[in-house]
C-alpha cells in the first residue's frame, strides 16, 4: 500500500512540476467558439465552459494541490510540534494555556472555521493557506504533547539533564526526535487533509480566484454542465481523489511501518 | 568533612489532585538523612516504590524536592542558581538502571559519549573525539565500535556506554542507580568489577542503589536501608548483614536467604565472582 501511494504520489509531483511542459496550451486562453467540446486527440480532456483546455487547467492546478498542501503542512507541523512540545515538556500553566487553545480550534468543526475565516479575511489563496493551518497545527500539537509527555520521562532524558543540558536541547536532541515519526504520519496524512480543504473552499468562490486554475474552482466551473459535460468535474475531481487517496495510503504504510506492535 | 549530606530530605508527591479536589500526597522520601565520605561506596537499599531513586535523582536535582538539604562538599545544592547547578553537574553524575531506555536510540555511541563534552564546551572537535576514544578504553569498550548505535550492543556493553557518558566530566561523586540490577549475573560482575577499579583509579565517591543485598555487602563500605520513604537502618555493611537491628532489614535478609545456594563468593580488594547456581 505504501508503494502504490507513493507511486501516485510521485507521478503527481512530477507532472506538478513539469506540467506545462506536457502541454502546448495556456491553461488560460479561452476559445468560446469551441466551449464544452469533448475530450479529442488535440485537447485529451477536452474543453471547459469557456473553451480553456482543461489538461493545462488540471496540470497548473496540481500545482496549487501541491503548494497549499506543502506549506499548510509545513508550517502547521512546525508550529504543532513547537508548541505541542513546550506543552508537554513544561507541563504546568504552559500547558493548561496551549492545551485549552487546541481544545477550543477542536471543538469547531475544522472546515467551518475556515470558511468563516476566509469569509471574513476575504477570499484569496493567502487567506485559505492562513485558515488552512489555524485548522491544522492543532492535530499536531495534541499528538506531540502526548509523545513528548513520554519522552519526558525516558532515561536519557533524564541523563541529558544530569549532564547539565540546557532546556533547548533537551528538547531538540532528545524529546522531539522521539515525536518525529507520528509526526510525519500525521503530516502525509493531512497533505490530504489540506488538498481537500482548498478544493472544497475554492469550489466554494473563497480561495483561488479565476483566471488562477485549482481544482476546486474547476469543479465549481463545471457544475452546471454535469450532465451536458461531465467531462468537466470528471478529470479534476478524479485528480483531487487520487492524490488524496495517494496520499493516505503513505500516511497508513508509514503509520504500520512505525507501529512499535510490528516488530 | 563529608562529601555529600542529605539532611532532612522530603519529597512529596500530590496525586490525583484536581480543581475541587486536593488529591493524596504520597511521601515517597520522608526526613532521610545520611552522609557520604570522600572515596567511599555507601549503598542505599529498599524494595521498589521504597524511595530510594527518587532520593538519587533529589540529590540531583532531575526531581525538585519538597524540603531538605543536600550538601556537597558543604553547599547546599538544593539553593545553587541554574548557572551554579550547571557548574555543579560536571562533579557529580548518575548512571542509570535500564541499559535500553538510557541510552538515545537515535545517537551513535561516539554522540552519546561525546554529549557531555559539548554540553559543557570541553575542547574542540579533535580534543573531543580523543577524549571519547580514551573513555571507551577506560569502560572496556572496542574503540572500533564508536559509531554504532545502542542497539547494536548487549545490555552490558550498553551499561559501558552509560558509564563512560557519566565518567566524560571528571566527576567525584557518582549515583549509581541499579547500574547492574537488569544484566545477567555472570555481567553483573564484570560490570561491577569494573566499577570497582574505576573507583580506585579515579578516586570516584559512590552512591550504590540497589535491591540486591548481596552485590551491596560486598562493595559498599556503609549501607542505609529504607522502607516506605524512611530510613529505618543504617550501618556498616559488616555489622548490618552480621546484625541487623531492624525488623525490615531482617526481613529483607531472610528473603534472600533461600537464594544462595551454592554462592561462592570470594571478596578481595572489591573484586568478587560469582557462581550462583539458582
Amino acid at each position: 500500500m505504501l508503494r502504490v501511494g507513493a507511486a501516485i504520489v510521485l507521478l503527481a509531483a512530477l507532472v506538478a512540476l513539469v506540467g506545462p511542459a506536457l502541454t502546448p496550451f495556456d491553461p488560460a486562453a479561452q476559445d468560446l467558439a469551441l466551449r464544452l467540446t469533448g475530450p479529442s486527440r488535440l485537447h485529451p480532456f477536452g474543453l471547459d465552459e469557456l473553451g480553456r483546455d482543461i489538461l493545462a487547467r488540471a496540470l497548473a492546478g496540481a500545482r496549487i494541490s501541491f503548494l497549499v498542501g506543502l506549506t499548510v503542512v509545513s508550517v502547521s507541523a512546525a508550529v504543532g510540534t513547537l508548541l505541542g512540545a513546550i506543552a508537554g515538556y513544561f507541563g504546568g500553566l504552559v500547558d493548561d494555556v496551549i492545551s485549552r487553545v487546541i481544545d477550543t480550534l477542536l471543538a469547531f468543526p475544522g472546515l467551518l472555521l475556515a470558511i468563516a475565516l476566509v469569509a471574513v479575511l476575504g477570499p484569496s489563496l493567502a487567506n485559505v493557506l492562513f485558515a488552512l493551518t489555524i485548522i491544522g497545527w492543532v492535530g499536531y500539537a495534541r499528538l506531540v504533547r502526548g509523545q513528548v509527555l513520554r519522552a519526558r520521562e525516558f532515561e536519557y532524558v533524564q541523563a541529558a539533564r544530569a549532564l547539565g543540558a540546557r532546556t533547548p536541547r533537551v528538547l531538540l536532541q532528545h524529546v522531539v526526535p522521539a515525536a518525529i515519526p507520528a509526526v510525519v504520519v500525521q503530516a502525509t496524512l493531512g497533505m490530504a487533509g489540506a488538498i481537500i480543504g482548498e478544493a472544497a473552499l475554492s469550489f466554494l468562490g473563497l480561495g483561488v480566484q479565476p483566471p488562477t486554475p485549482s481544482w476546486g474552482t474547476m469543479l465549481n466551473g463545471g457544475r452546471a454542465h454535469l450532465l451536458d459535460a461531465p467531462h468537466l468535474t470528471v478529470f479534476p475531481g478524479l485528480g483531487i481523489a487520487l492524490l488524496v487517496l495517494g496520499f493516505n495510503f503513505v500516511g497508513d504504510g508509514l503509520r504500520d511501518l512505525t507501529d512499535p506492535k510490528r516488530h | 568533612m563529608a562529601l555529600v549530606e542529605v539532611s532532612h530530605l522530603v519529597k512529596h508527591f500530590v496525586r490525583n489532585a484536581g480543581l475541587f479536589r486536593k488529591g493524596t500526597v504520597v511521601k515517597a522520601v520522608d526526613d532521610v538523612s545520611f552522609t557520604i565520605e570522600e572515596g567511599e561506596t555507601f549503598g542505599l537499599v529498599g524494595e521498589s516504590g521504597s524511595g530510594k531513586t527518587t532520593t538519587g535523582r533529589c540529590m540531583l536535582r532531575l526531581i525538585d524536592p519538597t524540603s531538605g538539604e543536600v550538601r556537597v562538599r558543604g553547599e547546599n545544592v538544593l539553593a545553587f542558581s541554574r548557572r551554579r547547578l550547571r557548574e555543579a553537574r560536571r562533579d557529580m553524575q548518575i548512571v542509570f538502571q535500564d541499559p535500553y531506555s538510557s541510552l538515545n536510540p537515535r545517537m551513535r555511541a561516539r554522540q552519546i559519549v561525546e554529549e557531555p563534552l559539548i554540553i559543557h564546551r570541553l575542547g574542540d572537535r579533535r580534543a573531543r573525539r580523543d577524549r571519547v576514544a580514551e573513555l571507551f578504553h577506560l569502560v572496556g569498550l572496542d574503540p572500533t565500535h564508536l559509531d554504532r548505535y545502542p542497539h547494536q550492543f548487549s545490555g552490558g556493553q550498553r551499561q559501558r556506554i552509560g558509564l563512560a557518558r557519566a565518567l566524560a566530566l571528571h566527576p567525584s561523586f557518582v549515583i549509581l542507580d541499579e547500574p547492574v540490577s537488569a544484566l545477567d549475573v555472570s555481567v553483573q560482575a564484570q560490570v561491577v568489577n569494573l566499577l570497582m577499579d574505576l573507583q580506585q583509579q579515579l578516586k570516584l565517591t559512590y552512591l550504590f542503589i540497589a535491591h540486591d543485598l548481596r552485590l551491596v555487602q560486598h562493595i559498599c563500605s556503609r549501607v542505609a536501608v529504607m522502607y516506605l520513604g524512611r530510613l529505618v537502618e543504617m550501618a556498616p555493611a559488616a555489622s548490618l548483614f552480621a546484625a541487623p537491628q531492624h525488623a525490615y532489614t531482617r526481613a529483607l535478609l531472610a528473603a534472600l536467604a533461600p537464594l544462595e545456594v551454592g554462592g561462592d563468593v570470594t571478596v578481595g580488594v572489591g573484586r568478587i565472582g560469582f557462581a550462583l547456581q539458582v
